[in-house]
């Protein structure tokens, strides 16, 4: 059983990381910053719970506003380029971002041993769950209580004006300024709530896994939170579930047998997905 | 209304339009027309501010809008449409209109504790409003990309209605229609002015710039060549020459 809650605390986690891309996909900007702001989420979280004591709710709540933080910040500049470029700046800051991580150092003594981040070892003992007795099960429960508000939250969003308004841009820059939208204020704000949606994702990652390090975050990762919503299509955020549940279910676990050739699979997968249903694996049908 | 002065726009080497005036008056239906490639969608990319002027002023209601970025113009009561239709396709037609909601009583409306008083019912009453002077009532729910070509261009007309401008800049909004279609966009276009709106109007259908503008500017290789009624125009042996080549 405790298999399948693993299983589930990780789709969990990936739904989180691939809905701040799918925000950030509706406008039309690629962004390969989201493992970057999942990283923040992760080591703000963590380092809050573990270092000082805070309980593991507040500390989410600070990971989103890191993660919210950096993506606005990170916005103004980046989404100044558009397409190709857009990929490049935002793949150096999430590389810039694991570096940093690489580097980073800050260790309090807490009773015998030494704890926090230390730089390429990463950040062990983040113990929350363990300390305060939490089963598997009802770690996988929180998480998903996080998922699902997000998701509601994110629904509405997209049902709203303002999700009108993000699916304009992503359509026609030209025409959506034409009819008056300020376009770098919808994008650094959808960046903004990506940011934020990352951070909450990162926050109960560390916290899963207890040991968080740099090269969690890699390139690797945030290729993956830009192919759930290319897979899922951005009909609504179940594509983006869907697109999570099919690739860490079956093609990460399910074929466990086939080992390295999964990563194949994956690639192929993306390619096929984009010739053959441009909307989509689990989109709605487009005109 | 709108005043152009001395207006430039350069692309390298070419003159796309050099030193333009225009002055056109509120309530006034305003015909430019000219050959193609002489610079009247140019004008119009200018006067929204899609291009940076090279060289003069524009001023509207007596405002410079010099730098100021395109959604701001709209916000000041500039709206425009496209000479090949610009549609959001994948939104609805009602959500082409929704989202086009952005004349400044349109932004308070959305505050907060206005929603609740009911900004909500009078953003809908709006859109069906327009949807019914487009003949679009049908089709509210339909994606923009499935309607056919007349109706795309009614709702690319109705969703720059939708932000409330002053001044509406129609860029070809004949080109491709039937006789039919182009009777029923004059009468549109009357009875915009009928309601004191102030119309640009771009148009290569003559049967279309004859019957419904007021005054009309020539322009030929980025600078005008004549100005004045429909009848000067048509009697004016420079703008024949401009359209029918010769020496």
């Amino acid at each position: 059983m405790d298999f399948y809650y693993g299983l589930a605390q990780t789709v969990g986690v990936h739904t989180l990381l691939g809905l701040s891309a799918y925000i950030v996909l509706l406008t039309g900007q690629v962004t390969l910053a989201q493992a970057g702001f999942f990283a923040i989420g992760a080591y703000t979280a963590g380092m809050l719970t573990v270092l000082a004591g805070w309980h593991l709710v507040p500390a989410i709540g600070a990971g989103a506003l890191t993660g919210a933080a950096t993506a606005c910040a990170v916005g103004f500049p980046a989404l100044r380029v558009k397409g190709l470029m857009l990929v490049v700046a935002t793949l150096a800051f999430g590389e810039g971002v694991r570096l940093f991580f690489f580097n980073f150092d800050y260790q309090v003594a807490k009773g015998e041993i030494k704890v926090g981040p230390v730089g390429g070892e990463g950040f062990r003992q983040i113990r929350f769950f363990q300390e305060n007795g939490w089963t598997t099960g009802e770690v996988m429960l929180f998480i998903w209580a996080f998922v699902i508000l997000v998701m509601a939250a994110l629904w509405w969003f997209d049902r709203s004006r303002y999700g009108a308004v993000l699916r304009a841009v992503g359509e026609d820059e030209v025409a959506a300024q034409s009819v008056g939208v300020n376009l770098t204020a919808v994008k650094v704000s959808a960046m903004t709530v990506g940011g934020a949606v990352a951070g909450i994702g990162g926050a109960l990652y560390a916290h899963y896994t207890t040991h968080i390090e740099h090269a969690n975050f890699n390139v690797l990762l945030a290729t993956f939170a830009i192919a759930y919503p290319i897979v899922g299509g951005l009909s609504n955020v179940f594509g983006t579930l869907a697109a999570v549940i099919f690739v860490q279910a079956f093609l990460i676990e399910g074929l466990r047998d086939l080992g390295d050739w999964r990563n194949l699979l994956f690639g192929a997968l993306i390619v096929l997905a984009m010739n053959l249903r441009p909307q989509g694996l689990f989109g709605g049908r487009r005109a | 209304m709108l005043e152009l002065r001395g207006v430039s726009r350069h692309f390298g080497g070419v003159k796309a339009v050099e030193r333009l005036d225009l002055n056109v008056a509120e309530g006034e239906i305003f015909g430019l027309i000219g050959p193609n490639g002489s610079g009247k969608s140019t004008t119009v990319n200018v006067i929204a501010g899609l291009f940076e002027a090279s060289g003069g002023q524009i001023l509207f209601k007596g405002g410079n809008l010099d730098g100021l970025p395109t959604h701001r113009r709209l916000q000041l009561g500039i709206a425009r449409t496209f000479q090949n239709i610009r549609l959001f396709g994948q939104l609805t037609v009602w959500q082409n209109l929704w989202v086009a909601q952005n004349a400044p009583e349109d932004r308070a409306r959305r505050g907060f504790l206005s929603r609740w008083l009911g900004g909500r019912g009078g953003a809908r009453a709006e859109m069906a409003g327009l949807l019914e002077f487009s003949g679009l009532a049908h089709k509210r729910d339909e994606l923009a990309a499935n309607l056919a070509f007349g109706e795309q261009r009614r709702l690319e007309l109705a969703r720059a209605l939708a932000a409330k401008p002053k001044l509406l800049l129609l860029d070809e909004p004949a080109a491709g229609m039937n006789s039919e279609e182009i009777g029923q966009l004059r009468d549109r276009i009357l009875k915009l002015r009928a309601q004191g709106m102030t119309v640009l109007l771009i148009e290569h259908v003559m049967e279309l710039v004859m019957g419904v503008t007021d005054r009309i500017a020539v322009l030929n290789f980025g600078q005008k060549i004549a100005e004045g009624t429909p009848r000067e125009i048509q009697n004016d042996p420079g703008v024949r020459k401009a359209y029918l080549g010769g020496a």
